[in-house]
């Protein structure tokens, strides 16, 4: 597993650039996260990733888009205009979670 | 700020790739595998359509579509659930079977969070999804537009769909 800096610190990622290690996150780690894939945080995205973050821990997995909707409240067609084209992988990455394993 | 080393390759801003699922079966469980692969490939980021033709039609028909339904009969890979041992086919056709299937097919897929089909349809359609149903089905069933899910984008002809689907990939369900 590598290790790379981010906002001036050591974090674990597998080799595609997921964290690997859940405190290892942070919000400024998250900003610049968001940065590298073009995606610029308004309060909207921060409620999913705080969702995304605490329903990791009582899961103990990555969320789907299906169940960031039925479980957080915030609709599919919000989630594509948040988090264009891949909202389930971009989403789960900028919050520092592995991508989600579920099909569906 | 510092860059990471390693950002995710989320796919060029459009790839062009395109996907068009044809859906021919009205049973419940050969519903799924058309309904997954396209909302898969629309998390994707991928334009997908899903043109519904013959048996498939079940699946936007609005009087039909809370009502599929899963036989076994016929089907030689049903087991005992949790065992590699066959279920007879002779017991297949008894009365009920049907009704009993289906609603162990819909439990099983409940607990694992698969949504019904309608409900998926749904998704699929937020997501960006396209659905359209196909001419000579419609005109076979007698169907008309105001029978279909409303976000059914157009009853459209052989023709239109190998218009519609120019560079696309293909799948016959």
């Amino acid at each position: 597993m590598p290790t790379i800096e981010i906002a001036g610190k050591q974090v674990s990622v597998n080799d595609e650039g997921f964290l690997t290690v859940y405190d290892e996150w942070s919000e400024e780690i998250a900003k610049i996260l968001a940065a590298q894939i073009e995606i610029e945080l308004t309060p909207r995205h921060w409620e999913v990733i705080h969702f995304l973050r605490e329903d990791y821990k009582k899961e103990g997995e990555s969320s789907t888009s299906r169940h960031t909707q039925t479980a957080g409240g915030f609709p599919i067609k919000e989630q594509f205009a948040l988090f264009p084209k891949k909202p389930a992988k971009k989403m789960t990455y900028i919050a520092g979670l592995p991508k989600p394993k579920g099909c569906v | 700020m510092t860059t990471p080393a390693i950002v995710p390759n989320f796919g060029a801003e459009d790839s062009g790739r395109k996907l068009a699922i044809i859906c021919s079966k009205g049973n419940l469980d050969m519903a799924y595998p058309g309904l997954i692969l396209g909302n898969a490939a629309l998390g994707e980021g991928i334009e997908t359509h899903l043109f519904f033709t013959f048996w498939g039609f079940d699946m936007i028909i609005k009087s039909r579509m809370n009502d599929l339904q899963f036989s076994p009969a016929g089907n030689t890979a049903m087991h005992l659930p949790g065992t590699n041992a066959h279920i007879p086919q002779a017991v297949m056709p008894v009365p009920g079977m049907t009704a009993m299937a289906t609603k162990m097919l819909k439990k099983q897929l409940d607990d694992l969070n698969i949504p019904e089909v309608p409900d998926f349809l749904e998704q699929i359609v937020a997501a960006g999804g396209h659905l359209w149903a196909c001419r000579l089905s419609a005109d076979m069933n007698k169907v008309e537009e105001s029978d279909l899910r409303d976000d059914v984008e157009g009853i459209i002809s052989a023709s239109d769909f190998i218009e519609l689907t120019e560079g696309a990939q293909l799948l016959f369900i």
